[in-house]
């Protein structure tokens, strides 16, 4: 055993929404990887991620698993302005936008088919005509999401306007995001979707696992896509923690790291073998407490759309593989992106400003630091890690739009979007 | 043997005797709601049958014919009504969650146990590498049993019940004796008497926060930020009866304290609050019930450590046995709330003179 890190902190209390991409912060706790380092770890569920956000940011939670938009959106002060910060990217992928009964069935008509199963992936220009023959009736389209600045909102929204649905834009004064919307998006926590859609208050919701899954097992809605098809391999979660925390304990930030990296690697060893056992401890009522089962539909490599309509997601939670654990600016200015397309930064922002908030929020150099302990200790091989990227992924159209992406100009990429500021745009200006 | 020989008078006053005794326990008894105890003693005693055997069908029999008739009437309905969480759970099933419960709280402290013989290892082999300075000792992270969440709570009410008391019977002595008193704190009374707990907490939350920075003090902010709404809302009925019972003492015990010239202590302590004693402790009662009820809401909505979060979670968990565990956890606040109230009955009959029972 190498000489442990000395830690200044040591009794630790981190927060998580019932997810199953909280498993990282469950394996770490239950593997002992936490103890490995000599830290001793309480594992908190919270009601939201409102709630999460303001217990770390007011110390009552040391570190949370927080959605990739959280750490940004408050350090450039949209919402609750507190410096956050995140050392460790948790997973990628994980969501899936589900519609009720009711909406599928509409849009089923618009969707071709092959073989009898219809054809994957599912542009929302098939959910067009429904929420046009809503409007005619004078009714709204609404549809859930778990945050403002939760991936789920901005993936929802990617994919409504990739299909040609304006879903609202936000200004300063009008946090609803619903100005010119043809899709009113609300905000639900997660574990409500299912009940929520079925009490008929929502549509449809863009929410992570195992919800999606939850609706096909109720027989109440249908999921149509996953956030692999709308994105291949996004950044979901990231692990949390306040900039003042990581500056007053270094060591602690490195440790807690080092842990999930461990229960990351854990968790996607050997081709996934683990994953059965992962399941189990998520489906525990102190972790996810959903059902094994319906855990395990997400987390083994499958995915139900329609009942019975099962397919092969190999890639559809991915903790380790593709460098998901490596805090990339790109992802992060990618978040930015969006959230200037829909005008929550309210004003235009040059391509240096989004280069200097990424690398103030994502920490890449406490990673390195873990990667080499971990190195050092014997637990981790050195092609296991990205050393010498310069925080930027290579340019990608794998988008269900095919618009490519280089985290390089992110002006440049607003500009290729029909819907969406872009430029100096205000809203309704 | 001598009960053949003794004459029968001497028979007659032993069992007179007996059935004193009998009458003296039957208050204890009745104290923890077992009022079907003394008249089978009775029987035994030697007491005729009939009346006695009426007594304990309508303090035993009916009772329980009643919950049989509702655990048959729960079973039969319960599985009609389907959830998107499968079918109502019916009694067995409630009862598999309960001892699926002490089953997690076994392994939970069986995981408990290996923690802390790991840290012995750990801590012996850096003893033995002569790293004193490294040995740490920590307490085990867990997630919180079932049994460690009713703790919890009770430790939470119980806190806030005491600190409600000792606002509230002080100001309502105050209210009871002055009349200005009274007509000035009344309109505040009646405002925020009625104001539910779940409007007091997001400000309680954010005092709290404010105020009690810390958070490695004596108490955990959410243990406080429980407790304190419990006050909030348990102090009203306290107060009022308070007032009450001061305002409503025999005026010739007021004219008597005059006549001898007693100072305000003395007078309260030796007049005003014997003679409201009973009516207080109906507040303290009612205060009890309603901050055991107010608590499990303010633990749902505010996710503190507790029953209510227990319930919550379970909510939140959304598994084939959640709504059997809330079941239980249901039952477990109901059987609580019965024995604080009972604990409260039996000590006001402690503290009371009997007169005004």
């Amino acid at each position: 055993m190498a000489e442990m890190l000395d830690v200044e902190k040591d009794e630790l209390k981190f927060g998580f929404i019932k997810l199953t991409d909280m498993a990282p912060l469950a394996i770490a706790y239950e593997k002992g990887f936490f103890e490995d380092e000599g830290l001793f770890v309480t594992l908190e569920p919270q009601a939201n991620w409102k709630v999460l956000l303001d217990r770390v940011i007011d110390g009552q939670l040391d570190g949370a698993h927080m959605l990739a938009g959280q750490p940004l959106a408050a350090t450039i002060g949209y919402g609750t302005e507190a410096h956050i910060v995140t050392p460790f990217s948790m997973d990628l992928n994980g969501n899936g936008i589900t519609v009720s009964n009711a909406v599928w069935e509409e849009m089923k008509k618009n969707i071709p088919e092959e073989g009898g199963k219809p054809v994957h992936p599912i542009s929302a220009a098939a959910l067009k005509p429904v929420v046009q023959g809503y409007k005619a009736q004078g009714k709204s389209f609404n549809m859930g999401m778990v945050f403002p600045v939760s991936t789920h909102n901005y993936e929802l929204r990617y994919w409504l306007a990739a299909g040609g649905l304006n879903p609202g834009f936000y200004t300063p004064d009008n946090t609803s995001g619903q100005i010119d919307a043809d899709v009113l998006l609300s905000v639900t926590p997660p574990p409500q979707m299912p009940s929520t859609m079925e009490a008929g208050t929502i549509d449809g919701y863009c929410v992570g696992e195992p919800w999606n899954q939850q609706a096909v097992f109720k027989g109440i809605g249908v999921p149509v896509i996953t956030d692999y098809e709308i994105w291949k391999n996004n950044p979901e979660k990231v692990f949390g923690l306040t900039d003042t925390f990581v500056q007053e304990n270094p060591n602690t930030a490195i440790a807690v790291t080092k842990a999930l990296i461990r229960a990351a690697m854990w968790l996607d060893a050997d081709d996934n073998a683990n994953r059965a056992e992962a399941v189990e401890i998520l489906s525990r009522s102190q972790y996810v407490g959903a059902d094994a089962e319906v855990i395990a539909a997400s987390m083994t490599g499958t995915f139900e759309y329609e009942k019975g309509d099962v397919r092969e997601v190999p890639d559809f939670n991915v903790f380790f593989r593709h460098n998901a654990t490596y805090p990339y600016y790109s992802d992060a200015i990618w978040y930015l992106t969006q959230m200037r397309r829909w005008g929550q930064i309210a004003e235009a922002k040059p391509d240096a400003w989004y280069a200097e908030t990424a690398a103030s929020v994502y920490l890449p150099e406490v990673y390195l630091k873990a990667a080499e302990s971990l190195i050092d200790d014997g637990l981790a091989a050195r092609e296991d890690f990205p050393f010498g990227t310069d925080g930027y992924k290579p340019a990608t159209a794998e988008f269900i739009d095919g618009v490519e992406y280089d985290g390089h100009a992110p002006n440049a990429y607003l500009d290729r979007f029909s819907i969406g500021l872009k430029g100096d745009e205000k809203v309704g200006g | 043997m001598t009960a053949l020989t003794d004459p029968t008078h001497v028979k007659a006053a032993r069992q007179e005797r007996r059935f004193a005794r009998i009458t003296r326990a039957d208050k204890v008894f009745r104290l923890f709601g077992l009022a079907w105890i003394a008249p089978l003693l009775r029987i035994a005693a030697g007491d005729q049958p009939g009346p006695n055997l009426r007594e304990i069908w309508r303090t035993l029999g009916i009772p329980l014919v009643a919950i049989a008739l509702f655990l048959a009437a729960w079973a039969v309905l319960a599985p009609r009504v389907q959830t998107s969480l499968g079918a109502v759970p019916g009694p067995a099933a409630v009862w598999e969650q309960a001892v699926s419960l002490n089953e997690d709280y076994l392994r939970e402290t069986a995981k408990a146990d290996d923690f802390y013989a790991r840290q012995e290892a750990r801590n012996a082999k850096l003893i033995a590498a002569g790293k004193e300075d490294a040995v740490k000792w920590r307490d085990y992270t867990g997630a919180p049993t079932y049994y460690a969440q009713i703790w919890t709570s009770l430790q939470t009410v119980f806190f806030g019940f005491l600190v409600a008391t000792a606002i509230a019977v002080p100001v309502g002595i105050l209210c009871g004796l002055s009349p200005v008193m009274s007509a000035g704190l009344n309109p505040l009374i009646q405002i925020f008497k009625p104001v539910s707990p779940l409007a007091w907490l997001p400000i309680v939350t954010m005092i709290i926060s404010a105020v009690y920075a810390t958070n490695d003090g004596l108490f955990s902010k959410s243990f406080l930020i429980s407790a304190i709404t419990v006050t909030l809302c348990s102090l009203w009925p306290t107060l009022i009866n308070t007032a009450l019972g001061v305002a409503s003492i025999d005026k010739d015990l007021v004219n008597v304290g005059r006549v001898l010239n007693l100072d305000t202590r003395t007078r309260i302590v030796k007049l005003v609050l014997p003679s409201a004693l009973p009516l207080i402790f109906t507040g303290l009662r009612l205060s009890l019930g309603v901050g055991w009820m107010v608590l499990i809401a303010a633990e749902m909505l505010a996710q503190n450590p507790g029953l209510g979060k227990f319930v919550w979670d379970e909510f939140q968990n959304g598994s084939s046995q959640s709504l059997a565990r809330i079941m239980v956890a249901v039952l477990t606040i109901g059987l609580i709330g019965y024995a604080l109230d009972r604990l409260m009955f039996a000590l006001q009959t402690m503290f009371t003179f009997s007169a005004n029972r």
